[in-house]
Protein backbone atom coordinates (compact mmCIF):
# COMPACT_ATOMS: atom_id res chain seq x y z
CA UNK A 1 0.00 0.00 0.00
CA UNK A 2 1.37 3.91 -0.77
CA UNK A 3 0.94 6.10 2.00
CA UNK A 4 1.52 9.61 1.26
CA UNK A 5 2.32 12.10 4.21
CA UNK A 6 -0.02 15.44 3.38
CA UNK A 7 -0.93 18.60 3.82
CA UNK A 8 -4.40 19.50 2.25
CA UNK A 9 -3.80 23.20 1.38
CA UNK A 10 0.24 22.18 -0.29
CA UNK A 11 0.50 22.30 -3.63
CA UNK A 12 3.99 20.06 -3.23
CA UNK A 13 1.18 17.67 -1.82
CA UNK A 14 -1.44 17.98 -4.81
CA UNK A 15 1.21 16.74 -7.02
CA UNK A 16 1.13 12.84 -5.73
CA UNK A 17 -2.63 13.54 -5.40
CA UNK A 18 -2.81 14.63 -8.79
CA UNK A 19 -0.55 11.85 -10.73
CA UNK A 20 -1.49 8.90 -8.26
CA UNK A 21 -5.48 9.89 -9.03
CA UNK A 22 -4.99 9.92 -13.14
CA UNK A 23 -3.18 6.91 -12.69
CA UNK A 24 -5.87 5.42 -10.86
CA UNK A 25 -4.09 4.34 -7.75
CA UNK A 26 -4.96 3.66 -4.05
CA UNK A 27 -3.02 5.37 -1.59
CA UNK A 28 -3.33 5.81 2.05
CA UNK A 29 -3.37 9.41 3.81
CA UNK A 30 -1.53 10.74 6.79
CA UNK A 31 -2.62 14.25 7.27
CA UNK A 32 -0.06 16.32 8.78
CA UNK A 33 -0.55 19.67 10.19
CA UNK A 34 1.57 21.84 8.51
CA UNK A 35 0.08 24.88 9.51
CA UNK A 36 -0.80 25.79 12.45
CA UNK A 37 0.69 22.79 13.82
CA UNK A 38 4.17 23.03 12.41
CA UNK A 39 4.10 19.10 12.81
CA UNK A 40 6.81 18.88 9.77
CA UNK A 41 8.97 19.98 11.56
CA UNK A 42 8.62 18.12 14.62
CA UNK A 43 10.84 15.04 16.03
CA UNK A 44 8.68 12.36 14.98
CA UNK A 45 8.57 13.73 11.16
CA UNK A 46 12.08 14.47 10.74
CA UNK A 47 13.07 11.13 11.51
CA UNK A 48 10.92 10.26 8.42
CA UNK A 49 12.12 13.54 6.01
CA UNK A 50 15.13 15.02 7.65
CA UNK A 51 14.63 17.89 5.61
CA UNK A 52 11.20 18.78 7.58
CA UNK A 53 9.28 19.04 4.09
CA UNK A 54 6.33 17.75 2.55
CA UNK A 55 5.13 15.56 0.93
CA UNK A 56 6.70 12.23 1.80
CA UNK A 57 5.71 9.28 0.12
CA UNK A 58 6.16 6.07 1.38
CA UNK A 59 6.17 2.57 -1.25
CA UNK A 60 7.02 -1.11 0.01
CA UNK A 61 9.86 0.39 2.82
CA UNK A 62 11.09 2.46 0.16
CA UNK A 63 10.59 6.86 2.00
CA UNK A 64 11.05 9.62 -0.81
CA UNK A 65 10.73 13.35 -0.24
CA UNK A 66 10.56 15.83 -2.65
CA UNK A 67 7.49 15.95 -4.74
CA UNK A 68 9.42 15.54 -8.31
CA UNK A 69 11.38 12.70 -7.09
CA UNK A 70 7.93 11.32 -6.30
CA UNK A 71 6.24 12.05 -9.72
CA UNK A 72 9.65 10.32 -11.15
CA UNK A 73 8.81 7.37 -9.48
CA UNK A 74 5.06 6.79 -9.25
CA UNK A 75 5.29 7.25 -13.26
CA UNK A 76 8.16 4.90 -13.94
CA UNK A 77 6.75 2.29 -11.48
CA UNK A 78 3.01 2.89 -12.14
CA UNK A 79 2.27 4.37 -15.23
CA UNK A 80 1.41 0.99 -17.57
CA UNK A 81 1.28 3.56 -20.63
CA UNK A 82 5.16 4.36 -20.07
CA UNK A 83 4.05 7.93 -21.58
CA UNK A 84 4.07 9.75 -18.14
CA UNK A 85 7.77 9.64 -17.34
CA UNK A 86 9.07 7.58 -20.82
CA UNK A 87 12.00 5.98 -19.96
CA UNK A 88 13.32 5.05 -23.35
CA UNK A 89 13.39 8.64 -24.85
CA UNK A 90 16.49 10.21 -23.35
CA UNK A 91 15.35 13.72 -24.94
CA UNK A 92 12.19 14.01 -23.49
CA UNK A 93 13.24 12.68 -20.02
CA UNK A 94 16.05 15.57 -20.06
CA UNK A 95 13.04 18.21 -21.34
CA UNK A 96 11.32 16.80 -18.07
CA UNK A 97 14.39 17.54 -15.40
CA UNK A 98 13.85 21.25 -16.47
CA UNK A 99 10.11 21.26 -16.21
CA UNK A 100 10.81 19.58 -13.11
CA UNK A 101 13.56 22.32 -12.08
CA UNK A 102 11.31 25.29 -13.04
CA UNK A 103 8.65 23.92 -11.01
CA UNK A 104 10.67 24.18 -8.21
CA UNK A 105 11.42 28.08 -8.93
CA UNK A 106 7.39 28.83 -9.00
CA UNK A 107 7.84 27.00 -5.39
CA UNK A 108 10.53 29.52 -4.53
CA UNK A 109 8.22 32.48 -6.18
CA UNK A 110 4.72 31.85 -6.32
CA UNK A 111 4.38 29.23 -3.57
CA UNK A 112 6.69 31.57 -1.14
CA UNK A 113 4.35 34.75 -1.62
CA UNK A 114 1.75 32.35 -1.16
CA UNK A 115 2.99 31.34 2.20
CA UNK A 116 4.01 34.96 2.71
CA UNK A 117 0.18 35.95 2.51
CA UNK A 118 -1.94 33.29 3.66
CA UNK A 119 0.22 31.75 6.53
CA UNK A 120 2.63 34.69 7.31
CA UNK A 121 5.72 33.03 6.13
CA UNK A 122 8.94 35.48 6.63
CA UNK A 123 8.89 35.94 2.77
CA UNK A 124 9.75 39.14 0.55
CA UNK A 125 6.25 39.08 -0.71
CA UNK A 126 7.25 41.84 -3.76
CA UNK A 127 10.46 39.98 -4.78
CA UNK A 128 8.65 36.68 -4.75
CA UNK A 129 5.68 38.34 -6.92
CA UNK A 130 8.07 39.73 -9.27
CA UNK A 131 9.74 36.33 -9.45
CA UNK A 132 6.50 34.65 -10.19
CA UNK A 133 5.90 36.45 -13.15
CA UNK A 134 9.47 36.11 -14.82
CA UNK A 135 9.08 32.69 -14.85
CA UNK A 136 4.90 32.81 -16.03
CA UNK A 137 6.14 35.27 -18.55
CA UNK A 138 8.78 32.41 -20.28
CA UNK A 139 6.00 30.11 -19.09
CA UNK A 140 3.42 31.31 -21.55
CA UNK A 141 5.83 32.08 -23.98
CA UNK A 142 6.94 28.10 -24.30
CA UNK A 143 3.27 27.27 -24.06
CA UNK A 144 1.89 30.13 -26.82
CA UNK A 145 4.82 29.25 -29.35
CA UNK A 146 3.48 25.77 -28.78
CA UNK A 147 0.48 25.86 -29.63
CA UNK A 148 1.38 27.53 -33.16
CA UNK A 149 3.28 23.98 -33.72
CA UNK A 150 0.87 21.59 -32.29
CA UNK A 151 2.10 21.49 -29.27
CA UNK A 152 -0.42 21.31 -25.99
CA UNK A 153 1.62 20.10 -23.34
CA UNK A 154 4.77 21.75 -21.57
CA UNK A 155 7.22 18.66 -23.47
CA UNK A 156 7.42 17.51 -27.10
CA UNK A 157 5.21 14.43 -26.65
CA UNK A 158 1.61 14.96 -27.94
CA UNK A 159 0.79 13.54 -24.63
CA UNK A 160 0.67 15.21 -20.98
CA UNK A 161 4.04 14.53 -18.80
CA UNK A 162 4.88 15.02 -15.47
CA UNK A 163 6.51 18.13 -15.84
CA UNK A 164 3.14 19.27 -16.43
CA UNK A 165 1.79 17.93 -13.09
CA UNK A 166 4.90 19.22 -11.25
CA UNK A 167 4.35 22.59 -12.96
CA UNK A 168 0.82 23.00 -12.38
CA UNK A 169 -0.15 23.58 -8.55
CA UNK A 170 1.31 26.83 -7.84
CA UNK A 171 0.43 27.88 -11.44
CA UNK A 172 -3.05 27.28 -10.69
CA UNK A 173 -2.99 28.64 -7.10
CA UNK A 174 -1.21 32.09 -8.29
CA UNK A 175 -3.93 34.72 -7.20
CA UNK A 176 -3.72 33.37 -4.04
CA UNK A 177 0.17 34.52 -4.18
CA UNK A 178 -1.09 38.04 -5.41
CA UNK A 179 -0.12 37.25 -8.93
CA UNK A 180 -2.58 37.08 -11.65
CA UNK A 181 -3.30 35.42 -14.72
CA UNK A 182 -4.64 37.84 -17.00
CA UNK A 183 -1.91 38.71 -19.22
CA UNK A 184 -1.13 34.36 -19.78
CA UNK A 185 -3.40 33.40 -22.24
CA UNK A 186 -1.67 30.54 -23.22
CA UNK A 187 -1.08 29.34 -19.62
CA UNK A 188 -4.73 29.61 -18.30
CA UNK A 189 -5.53 27.57 -21.66
CA UNK A 190 -2.87 24.95 -20.71
CA UNK A 191 -4.64 24.70 -16.74
CA UNK A 192 -8.02 24.22 -18.72
CA UNK A 193 -6.29 21.39 -20.68
CA UNK A 194 -4.23 19.83 -17.66
CA UNK A 195 -8.21 19.97 -15.88
CA UNK A 196 -9.64 17.69 -18.19
CA UNK A 197 -7.02 15.07 -18.22
CA UNK A 198 -9.26 11.81 -17.47
CA UNK A 199 -8.84 11.07 -13.53
CA UNK A 200 -7.76 15.07 -12.94
CA UNK A 201 -9.03 15.60 -9.41
CA UNK A 202 -8.83 19.39 -7.31
CA UNK A 203 -7.72 20.56 -4.34
CA UNK A 204 -8.66 23.52 -2.34
CA UNK A 205 -8.09 26.79 -4.36
CA UNK A 206 -8.26 24.49 -7.46
CA UNK A 207 -11.90 24.11 -9.79
CA UNK A 208 -12.59 22.11 -12.29
CA UNK A 209 -12.95 22.86 -15.77
CA UNK A 210 -16.38 22.56 -17.84
CA UNK A 211 -15.51 20.12 -20.95
CA UNK A 212 -13.79 21.67 -23.76
CA UNK A 213 -16.30 23.18 -27.18
CA UNK A 214 -15.87 20.71 -29.85
CA UNK A 215 -14.37 22.77 -32.40
CA UNK B 1 -6.96 56.76 5.94
CA UNK B 2 -10.18 55.49 7.12
CA UNK B 3 -10.80 55.02 10.97
CA UNK B 4 -13.47 52.70 12.15
CA UNK B 5 -16.37 54.79 13.73
CA UNK B 6 -16.57 54.20 17.87
CA UNK B 7 -19.25 51.58 17.77
CA UNK B 8 -16.23 49.35 15.85
CA UNK B 9 -13.09 50.59 18.00
CA UNK B 10 -14.95 50.01 21.15
CA UNK B 11 -15.27 45.93 20.47
CA UNK B 12 -12.44 43.03 21.24
CA UNK B 13 -10.87 42.37 18.46
CA UNK B 14 -8.74 39.10 17.18
CA UNK B 15 -5.31 39.42 16.65
CA UNK B 16 -3.38 36.04 16.89
CA UNK B 17 -3.62 32.47 17.69
CA UNK B 18 -2.52 31.44 20.92
CA UNK B 19 -0.20 29.41 20.12
CA UNK B 20 1.07 31.62 17.65
CA UNK B 21 2.71 33.70 20.02
CA UNK B 22 5.70 32.20 22.56
CA UNK B 23 7.49 33.58 25.19
CA UNK B 24 10.55 35.84 24.28
CA UNK B 25 9.38 36.18 20.54
CA UNK B 26 7.70 39.46 19.81
CA UNK B 27 4.57 38.78 17.45
CA UNK B 28 4.11 41.03 14.70
CA UNK B 29 0.62 42.12 13.41
CA UNK B 30 -1.69 44.75 12.25
CA UNK B 31 -5.08 45.92 13.26
CA UNK B 32 -7.49 48.09 11.50
CA UNK B 33 -3.75 49.54 9.76
CA UNK B 34 -2.63 49.65 12.75
CA UNK B 35 0.99 47.63 12.99
CA UNK B 36 1.28 46.30 16.59
CA UNK B 37 3.36 44.09 18.65
CA UNK B 38 2.33 40.97 20.85
CA UNK B 39 4.69 39.47 23.42
CA UNK B 40 4.51 36.77 26.38
CA UNK B 41 6.22 38.02 29.27
CA UNK B 42 6.75 36.84 32.68
CA UNK B 43 4.00 38.60 34.02
CA UNK B 44 1.46 37.79 30.84
CA UNK B 45 0.58 39.18 27.94
CA UNK B 46 1.17 42.68 26.51
CA UNK B 47 0.17 44.19 23.41
CA UNK B 48 0.88 47.75 21.76
CA UNK B 49 1.01 49.71 18.76
CA UNK B 50 4.62 49.34 16.78
CA UNK B 51 4.24 53.20 17.11
CA UNK B 52 3.30 53.82 21.12
CA UNK B 53 5.74 50.61 22.96
CA UNK B 54 5.53 52.56 25.58
CA UNK B 55 1.26 52.35 26.28
CA UNK B 56 -0.21 49.09 26.40
CA UNK B 57 -3.51 48.10 24.99
CA UNK B 58 -5.90 46.03 26.96
CA UNK B 59 -5.75 42.09 26.09
CA UNK B 60 -7.73 39.08 26.71
CA UNK B 61 -7.32 35.64 26.10
CA UNK B 62 -10.43 33.69 25.27
CA UNK B 63 -11.62 31.00 22.59
CA UNK B 64 -7.69 29.93 22.08
CA UNK B 65 -7.27 33.69 20.68
CA UNK B 66 -5.97 36.44 22.07
CA UNK B 67 -7.84 39.95 21.76
CA UNK B 68 -7.16 43.72 22.01
CA UNK B 69 -8.80 46.55 21.51
CA UNK B 70 -7.83 50.08 20.24
CA UNK B 71 -10.98 51.92 22.17
CA UNK B 72 -12.51 50.67 25.17
CA UNK B 73 -13.78 47.15 24.59
CA UNK B 74 -17.38 45.96 25.68
CA UNK B 75 -17.61 42.56 26.79
CA UNK B 76 -16.61 39.90 24.04
CA UNK B 77 -19.61 37.47 23.23
CA UNK B 78 -20.15 34.62 25.01
CA UNK B 79 -19.95 31.07 23.79
CA UNK B 80 -21.06 28.83 26.42
CA UNK B 81 -20.18 25.67 25.01
CA UNK B 82 -16.54 25.80 24.42
CA UNK B 83 -16.54 25.37 28.45
CA UNK B 84 -18.47 22.17 28.44
CA UNK B 85 -15.70 19.52 29.55
CA UNK B 86 -16.36 16.84 26.53
CA UNK B 87 -15.23 19.49 24.05
CA UNK B 88 -12.94 18.92 21.69
CA UNK B 89 -11.60 22.93 20.96
CA UNK B 90 -9.46 23.70 18.18
CA UNK B 91 -7.99 26.41 16.60
CA UNK B 92 -7.89 25.57 12.74
CA UNK B 93 -5.98 28.01 11.62
CA UNK B 94 -5.58 31.78 11.04
CA UNK B 95 -5.01 32.79 6.94
CA UNK B 96 -4.56 35.80 5.77
CA UNK B 97 -7.14 36.29 2.56
CA UNK B 98 -7.63 39.44 0.72
CA UNK B 99 -11.26 40.29 1.57
CA UNK B 100 -13.01 42.61 3.69
CA UNK B 101 -13.85 41.40 6.95
CA UNK B 102 -18.05 41.86 6.50
CA UNK B 103 -17.61 39.63 2.48
CA UNK B 104 -15.81 36.92 4.71
CA UNK B 105 -18.66 36.69 7.31
CA UNK B 106 -22.10 37.02 4.49
CA UNK B 107 -19.97 34.04 2.93
CA UNK B 108 -19.78 32.00 6.12
CA UNK B 109 -23.54 32.95 6.62
CA UNK B 110 -24.34 31.45 3.02
CA UNK B 111 -25.97 28.23 2.21
CA UNK B 112 -26.52 28.72 -1.33
CA UNK B 113 -22.48 28.08 -2.08
CA UNK B 114 -22.77 24.82 -0.77
CA UNK B 115 -22.76 22.48 -3.48
CA UNK B 116 -20.58 24.55 -6.07
CA UNK B 117 -18.17 25.12 -3.84
CA UNK B 118 -18.14 22.80 -1.04
CA UNK B 119 -18.86 19.63 -3.80
CA UNK B 120 -19.54 16.21 -2.27
CA UNK B 121 -18.97 17.63 1.05
CA UNK B 122 -21.46 20.13 2.22
CA UNK B 123 -23.71 19.91 -0.30
CA UNK B 124 -23.86 18.22 -3.54
CA UNK B 125 -26.20 18.66 -6.99
CA UNK B 126 -29.39 18.40 -7.08
CA UNK B 127 -29.94 19.22 -3.28
CA UNK B 128 -29.24 22.80 -3.96
CA UNK B 129 -32.49 24.78 -2.47
CA UNK B 130 -32.05 26.85 0.42
CA UNK B 131 -35.28 26.00 2.22
CA UNK B 132 -37.14 29.19 4.33
CA UNK B 133 -35.33 29.95 7.45
CA UNK B 134 -35.92 32.67 10.30
CA UNK B 135 -33.79 35.82 10.88
CA UNK B 136 -33.83 38.00 14.09
CA UNK B 137 -31.78 40.61 15.00
CA UNK B 138 -31.26 41.26 18.49
CA UNK B 139 -30.85 44.53 19.18
CA UNK B 140 -30.56 43.99 23.06
CA UNK B 141 -27.82 41.56 22.95
CA UNK B 142 -26.36 42.96 19.35
CA UNK B 143 -26.38 40.18 17.24
CA UNK B 144 -27.86 38.64 14.42
CA UNK B 145 -29.69 35.33 14.76
CA UNK B 146 -30.24 32.98 11.73
CA UNK B 147 -32.56 29.75 12.87
CA UNK B 148 -34.09 26.45 11.33
CA UNK B 149 -31.34 26.88 8.59
CA UNK B 150 -31.25 22.87 6.77
CA UNK B 151 -29.30 21.73 4.24
CA UNK B 152 -28.30 18.04 2.36
CA UNK B 153 -24.75 17.71 3.21
CA UNK B 154 -22.95 14.45 1.83
CA UNK B 155 -20.19 14.86 4.39
CA UNK B 156 -20.91 17.05 6.75
CA UNK B 157 -17.81 16.81 9.52
CA UNK B 158 -15.16 14.72 10.05
CA UNK B 159 -16.71 12.26 12.59
CA UNK B 160 -19.59 11.75 9.43
CA UNK B 161 -20.64 7.87 8.32
CA UNK B 162 -22.71 9.21 5.53
CA UNK B 163 -25.24 12.36 3.78
CA UNK B 164 -27.75 13.33 6.42
CA UNK B 165 -29.85 17.16 6.24
CA UNK B 166 -27.96 18.83 8.47
CA UNK B 167 -29.67 21.72 10.70
CA UNK B 168 -27.73 25.08 11.31
CA UNK B 169 -28.26 28.21 13.67
CA UNK B 170 -25.78 31.08 12.89
CA UNK B 171 -25.26 33.76 15.56
CA UNK B 172 -23.37 37.33 14.22
CA UNK B 173 -22.62 38.42 17.55
CA UNK B 174 -19.84 41.00 16.97
CA UNK B 175 -19.49 42.89 13.48
CA UNK B 176 -16.68 40.84 12.21
CA UNK B 177 -17.07 37.29 14.33
CA UNK B 178 -19.89 34.31 13.34
CA UNK B 179 -21.07 31.26 15.33
CA UNK B 180 -22.58 28.51 14.03
CA UNK B 181 -23.66 25.95 15.80
CA UNK B 182 -24.68 22.35 13.66
CA UNK B 183 -26.10 19.19 13.83
CA UNK B 184 -23.39 16.99 15.52
CA UNK B 185 -22.86 13.78 13.76
CA UNK B 186 -21.94 11.68 17.06
CA UNK B 187 -24.95 13.43 18.88
CA UNK B 188 -27.96 14.29 18.27
CA UNK B 189 -28.97 16.31 21.10
CA UNK B 190 -25.93 18.32 20.73
CA UNK B 191 -24.35 20.68 18.35
CA UNK B 192 -21.17 21.19 16.96
CA UNK B 193 -19.61 24.80 17.14
CA UNK B 194 -17.73 26.76 14.50
CA UNK B 195 -16.45 29.76 14.52
CA UNK B 196 -14.80 32.67 12.41
CA UNK B 197 -13.02 35.73 13.83
CA UNK B 198 -11.68 37.85 10.62
CA UNK B 199 -8.93 40.51 12.39
CA UNK B 200 -9.35 43.48 10.24
CA UNK B 201 -5.75 43.79 8.78
CA UNK B 202 -6.78 46.52 6.73
CA UNK B 203 -10.15 47.43 5.05
CA UNK B 204 -9.79 44.74 1.91
CA UNK B 205 -7.47 42.40 3.93
CA UNK B 206 -8.23 40.04 6.72
CA UNK B 207 -6.90 37.04 8.85
CA UNK B 208 -9.07 34.38 9.31
CA UNK B 209 -9.09 33.22 12.77
CA UNK B 210 -11.16 29.57 12.94
CA UNK B 211 -12.34 27.91 15.98
CA UNK B 212 -14.06 24.33 16.26
CA UNK B 213 -15.35 22.89 19.35
CA UNK B 214 -16.76 19.88 19.08
CA UNK B 215 -18.51 16.83 19.89
CA UNK B 216 -15.68 13.94 18.72
CA UNK B 217 -13.55 11.49 20.61
CA UNK B 218 -12.68 9.74 17.52
CA UNK B 219 -10.97 11.64 15.01
CA UNK B 220 -7.85 13.47 15.79
CA UNK B 221 -7.05 17.17 16.39
CA UNK B 222 -5.34 16.92 12.30
CA UNK B 223 -8.12 15.29 11.30
CA UNK B 224 -10.57 18.08 12.40
CA UNK B 225 -8.39 20.91 11.31
CA UNK B 226 -7.66 19.06 7.89
CA UNK B 227 -11.48 19.08 7.37
CA UNK B 228 -11.90 23.27 8.50
CA UNK B 229 -8.87 23.83 6.50
CA UNK B 230 -10.14 22.41 3.16
CA UNK B 231 -13.51 23.60 3.59
CA UNK B 232 -12.03 27.56 3.68
CA UNK B 233 -9.59 26.70 1.43
CA UNK B 234 -12.31 26.21 -1.40
CA UNK B 235 -13.77 29.41 0.20
CA UNK B 236 -10.39 31.59 0.04
CA UNK B 237 -10.62 31.73 -4.27
CA UNK B 238 -14.39 32.95 -3.94
CA UNK B 239 -13.66 35.44 -1.45
CA UNK B 240 -11.05 37.15 -3.24
CA UNK B 241 -12.29 37.34 -6.20
CA UNK B 242 -15.20 39.55 -4.96
CA UNK B 243 -15.64 42.56 -6.42
CA UNK B 244 -16.07 45.27 -5.06
CA UNK B 245 -13.71 43.58 -1.84
CA UNK B 246 -15.73 46.11 0.33
CA UNK B 247 -19.43 45.12 1.57
CA UNK B 248 -21.82 47.65 -0.14
CA UNK B 249 -24.51 48.61 2.39
CA UNK B 250 -26.72 50.21 0.37
CA UNK B 251 -29.74 47.69 -0.56
CA UNK B 252 -29.96 48.53 -3.99
CA UNK B 253 -25.79 47.65 -4.79
CA UNK B 254 -26.34 43.83 -5.21
CA UNK B 255 -29.28 41.59 -6.36
CA UNK B 256 -30.11 39.24 -3.37
CA UNK B 257 -32.38 36.38 -3.31
CA UNK B 258 -34.70 34.45 -0.58
CA UNK B 259 -31.78 32.79 0.22
CA UNK B 260 -29.54 35.72 1.01
CA UNK B 261 -32.03 37.18 4.35
CA UNK B 262 -29.54 36.11 6.84
CA UNK B 263 -27.11 38.85 4.63
CA UNK B 264 -29.44 41.51 4.21
CA UNK B 265 -30.51 41.70 7.94
CA UNK B 266 -26.26 41.32 8.59
CA UNK B 267 -25.85 44.67 6.14
CA UNK B 268 -29.22 46.56 7.70
CA UNK B 269 -27.38 45.82 11.32
CA UNK B 270 -24.06 47.43 10.02
CA UNK B 271 -25.65 50.03 8.80
CA UNK B 272 -27.65 51.08 11.65
CA UNK B 273 -24.58 50.16 13.63
CA UNK B 274 -22.47 53.21 11.76
CA UNK B 275 -19.96 50.36 10.22
CA UNK B 276 -17.73 52.28 8.31
CA UNK B 277 -14.68 50.30 7.77
CA UNK B 278 -14.49 47.51 5.33
CA UNK B 279 -18.17 48.69 3.47
CA UNK B 280 -19.09 51.04 1.41
CA UNK B 281 -21.21 53.03 3.31
CA UNK B 282 -25.07 54.09 2.61
CA UNK B 283 -24.84 57.18 1.47
CA UNK B 284 -28.24 58.81 1.08
CA UNK B 285 -29.48 59.72 -2.23
CA UNK B 286 -31.00 63.35 -3.38
CA UNK B 287 -34.08 61.59 -4.07
CA UNK B 288 -34.68 60.41 -0.44
CA UNK B 289 -34.18 63.57 1.19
Amino acid sequence: MITLYDFELSGNCYKPRLLMSILGLTYETVPVDFYPGREHKSEAFLKLNPFGELPVLVDDGLVLRDSQAILIYLASKYDKTGQWYPLSDPAVLAEIAIWHDFANRITATASAARLGLSMFYDVDIEAAQAGAHQLFRLLDEHLWFGEREGRDWLCAPSHPTTADIACFPYVALSEEAGVPRQDYPAIRRWLDRVKRIPGFTVMSGVFPAGPAIEA
Amino acid sequence: MNRPNPYLNDHWHVVAGNEAVASGQPFRTVLFDVPIIIQRLADGLRVTAALAPEKPLPVLERYGFIWTSLGTPMPLFEIPEYDEADRRNMNAGSLGVAVSAPRAIENFLDMGHFPYVHTDILGAEPHTEVKEYDVEVSAERGEVLATRCRFFQPRAATSSAGGQEVEYVYRVPHPYCSVLYKSCPSDENRRDVIAIFCQPVGEERIVAHMLQSLIDDVSTITDMRRFQQTIFGQDKPILENQYPKKLPLDPRAETPIRADKSAIAYRRWLSQMGVNYGVIPLVPRVADV
